[in-house]
């Protein structure tokens, strides 16, 4: 133990207690180029970015302060797309609200509406169809393409290329979104899946069209990368950027590829094995600092490991009903009880937590919503870079506000 | 699948005092749960969150449940002297169980890759005992989940860095998923009303009489 | 001129045509909208503009992400109570003449999520819109049809004259007071000036 300076009158011989930092010390490490001229640096500049902002994936607002233009506080805003969805769900029969979870993540309706069915059938311990699991797993892995893809895309606009890497995504997603056009009637609200199955059988020639897709999908995502992995301007704008700690994202509830680029080894699919995803041999990509270009690449190499599950899975398929006969879809009513069912979605752990008391109605309806609580680090990590760096960091939590606010 | 039962009996052992209840789920899902009395909260989180064996370091979810004061009518069986002979009459009892607000979390543990364990507490009333500790300061996950419940339910986390409404406007006066929640009355046209949709339209279009408050009408 | 003689010029390569013709014809092939997503349907506008669908074609490729050099506002998606005060403000911001395209069924008049607290039913309530597509969300040729009716509306509108284009009369408001926050709702709850309640066809 080190020799203590004398002890203050009125503590006799005890450890003094560890300094705490002050509440008027700030929060933040200043690393601007300013540093030098400090004692020029005036007011600070309190800036609001959003709910209208081009760079806010639609209706997000952040409270920033800026000294100079380096980021010393930023407070999320949430709410301007609060519509309802639990208050509407406890008010309506469990297989009314999946269409919503449709619209809760509108990238990804089919993973929404397989945590959500997930849920359900642990609550009402109802059984899936061997080849109604193949199904779910083919989509929400398409999603998975779907989802990664557009997100590069946005990051990338993001920093600064207007058009082309977007371009390329969106065309990738219309292909995906035609194979789910066929399959369910609907480019993106797809409320495909049902407890116990799915709702409709695959069209004819749609695993073949589905093939298709994905071959031509492993060639688009070379040339994608050839396009931004080792692109300068890219690895300039993320690469230390937005670096967040394994020790801080657990304990923040971080979850996705998000914890994954800190090197945390953490996806349901390993963890869990819901559905079947114990037959499937696939890697879990992980990051070594947790800064953007981490999450971009843990991204990249999650969508060639997803290829490689759809491979199998559309290999595998087997002939067979796709709702299990014991599955109740009218009057349907779950012993009361309740259940929590999360599953992998492409932005983190989705999970539903539902309330029976007996009525055709759930008691409580909750969404656990991984853009949200990804959210929570936001401040933490933006502290410190410049305002043009917090654009580039809220791109790559992946948000989609209508599971950040429901 | 962790055994909540037993890990209810561990904590009981490891913290005497400490008001613990092991609920059960009787649905096909049988994930049970512990009720916490509020005050322990924080002390059972901790303990949770450091032993070896457990280590639950990720809370995923936090959700908040409003329960309703509700009456529970039972029949109850008792043996009565009637006219000096012993009889078995049936009773209704009737039992006021008084409205409370819950909070659920949802812990598991990333290194060692079990849960979830499934904790509950509960505020004393619906109106002036809404207070729960914090777990903020221990899982900042909780951060803008604890802030949702304060919005839309009303309990008040003591000990959150920053309290404030997470997705209504400040100026909102309740607590909107509340059970007893009165939305407010802006009436949306229906092509063909009928029942209590045509008594609301046919409320909507009789001009507001002069005496009502002209705040609370709607157009 | 009669349309006789002005095929009869065309044909010796002369080229008429009116300055209110000329002047829609430009105004109508290069609306910009403002770049504004406020839910699902963001993302079928942004596909919209993409390759597949292209709406550069129309000649209105051009998001503008600030409402002073947008013509047209695209209410794309749920408009929660919340958001409505800004999207009046934004609608107030953009210069004249402009024009407001209400897509899906939110929009229209909260759609799925009508029953909600926080959902305002229909931005008709604080906004004129011209044009209404409905769907949940619409298809990307939804959005283009939108937008070609708009573009007929555009070429009709006269210069001159009594039924002069909207932005061109005095008597008729480009702004409208934004809502404020009150203690459960809106205030107030819908502009008398653009919105009535229908009345309803049974309740007599």
């Amino acid at each position: 133990m080190k020799t203590s300076p004398e002890p203050p009158s009125g503590e006799t011989g005890a450890d003094p207690a560890p300094v705490l930092p002050s509440p008027q010390d700030p929060p933040y490490t200043l690393r601007s180029r300013r540093d030098g001229d400090r004692n020029l640096s005036g007011d600070l500049l309190e800036i609001s970015m959003g709910p209208h902002h081009p760079s806010t994936h639609g209706v997000f607002q952040m409270d920033v302060t800026l000294d100079g233009e380096t980021v010393v506080q930023l407070k999320p805003v949430f709410g301007y797309l609060h519509r309802n969805h639990e208050k509407i769900a406890e008010n309506t029969s469990y297989l009314a609200s999946m269409p919503y979870t449709d619209r809760l993540d509108y990238f990804n309706s089919m993973t929404s509406n397989w945590a959500y069915a997930i849920s359900v059938e642990t609550l009402a311990g109802i059984e899936v169809t061997e080849r109604a699991e193949y199904i779910r797993v083919i989509v929400s892995e398409l999603t998975r393409l779907l989802n990664h893809t557009c997100l590069i895309g946005f990051l990338v606009m993001d920093m600064g290329a207007l058009g082309t890497p977007l371009m390329y995504a969106f065309r990738e997603r219309e292909k995906i979104l035609d194979l789910f056009e066929s399959l369910s009637g609907s480019r993106m609200m797809c409320n495909y899946l049902r407890f116990g199955g799915c709702r409709c059988d695959l069209p004819p020639q749609w695993l073949d069209q589905a093939r298709e897709v994905i071959s031509d999908f492993e060639a688009f995502l070379d040339s994608f990368e050839k396009l931004l992995t080792e692109n300068e301007i890219l690895m300039a704008r993320t690469q230390h950027v937005g670096v967040l700690e394994a020790d801080l994202a657990i304990n923040a509830g971080i979850t996705g590829p998000m914890l994954r680029a800190c090197g945390v080894n953490y996806d349901l699919r390993k963890v869990d094995r819901y559905g079947i995803y114990d037959r499937f041999d696939f890697k879990v990509p992980l990051g070594a600092t947790g800064d953007v270009y981490d999450r971009y690449m843990v991204r990249i190499l999650e969508m060639r490991e997803s290829l490689k599950i759809l491979e199998k899975a559309l290999r595998d398929i087997p002939e067979g009903p796709i709702v299990h006969p014991k599955a109740k879809l009218r009057g349907f009513r779950p012993k009361p009880g309740e259940a929590y069912g999360r599953i992998e979605g492409p932005k983190g752990e989705l999970g539903f937590y539902l309330i029976s008391d007996g009525k055709p109605q759930p008691y409580r309806y909750r969404v656990r919503p991984p853009s949200l609580i990804n959210l929570t680090i936001l401040e933490d990590m933006c502290l410190g870079h410049s305002v043009a760096d917090v654009v580039v960091i809220l791109g790559s939590v992946d948000i989609v506000l209508g599971e950040v606010d429901r | 699948m962790i055994d909540t039962e037993s890990i209810a009996n561990e904590l009981k052992t490891a913290l005497p005092g400490c008001g613990i209840e092991f609920v059960a789920n009787p649905s096909p899902s049988a994930q049970s749960s512990l009720l916490i009395q509020g005050t322990d909260l924080v002390a059972v989180a901790q303990w949770l969150k450091d032993h070896s064996e457990y280590r639950f370091d990720y809370l995923s979810n936090v959700t908040g449940v409003d329960h309703l004061e509700k009456t529970i009518k039972e029949k109850v069986k008792k043996t009565q002297v009637v006219d000096g002979e012993e009889q078995e009459v049936e009773e209704t009892v009737e039992q006021t169980i008084p409205g409370y607000l819950e909070v659920v979390y949802h812990l598991y543990s990333m290194p060692l890759r079990h849960g979830p364990l499934i904790l509950r507490a509960r505020t004393g009333n619906r109106s002036n005992d809404v207070a729960l500790p914090s777990l903020t300061p221990i899982w900042r996950s909780a951060e803008f989940q604890e802030r949702e419940i304060f919005d839309l339910y009303g309990v008040t986390f003591d000990g959150h860095p920053d309290l404030r409404r997470l997705l209504m406007w400040d100026e909102f006066e309740d607590h909107p998923m509340r059970k007893d929640y009165v939305e407010p009355d802006d009436y949306e046209y229906e092509p063909t009303p009928h029942g209590p949709v045509l008594e609301r339209a046919n409320a909507h279009q009789t001009p507001p009489s002069t005496d009502a408050p002209s705040e609370t009408q709607s157009d | 001129m009669d349309e006789g003689l002005r095929g009869e010029l065309s044909k010796h390569g002369v080229f008429t045509t009116t300055l209110e013709g000329l002047h829609n014809w430009g105004r109508r092939n290069s609306v910009w909208p403002l770049q504004f997503g406020l839910a699902c349907c963001a993302i079928e506008m942004i596909a919209t503009s993409m390759a597949r669908y292209d709406l550069a074609r129309f000649g209105a490729e051009v998001f503008r992400p600030s409402p002073r050099q947008a013509d047209l506002m695209i209410v794309a998606g749920t408009v929660t109570k919340k958001m409505a005060p800004q999207v009046v403000r934004l609608y107030n911001q953009m210069p004249e003449p402009k024009y407001v395209i209400a897509m899906g069924a939110c929009a229209i008049s909260g759609g799925p999520f009508k029953q909600g607290y926080n959902v305002l039913k229909g931005i008709d309530r604080y906004l004129p819109v011209d044009v209404h597509i409905p769907g949940c969300p619409p298809r990307p040729e939804a959005l283009i049809h939108a937008f070609m009716t708009l573009q007929r509306r555009i070429d009709a509108q006269s210069l001159t004259g009594p039924n002069r284009a909207r932005h061109l009369r005095s008597d008729v408001d480009s702004e409208f007071p934004v809502p404020q926050f009150g203690a459960h709702d809106l205030h107030p709850p819908s502009n008398p000036k653009t919105w009535t309640p229908p009345q309803s066809v049974r309740s007599q």
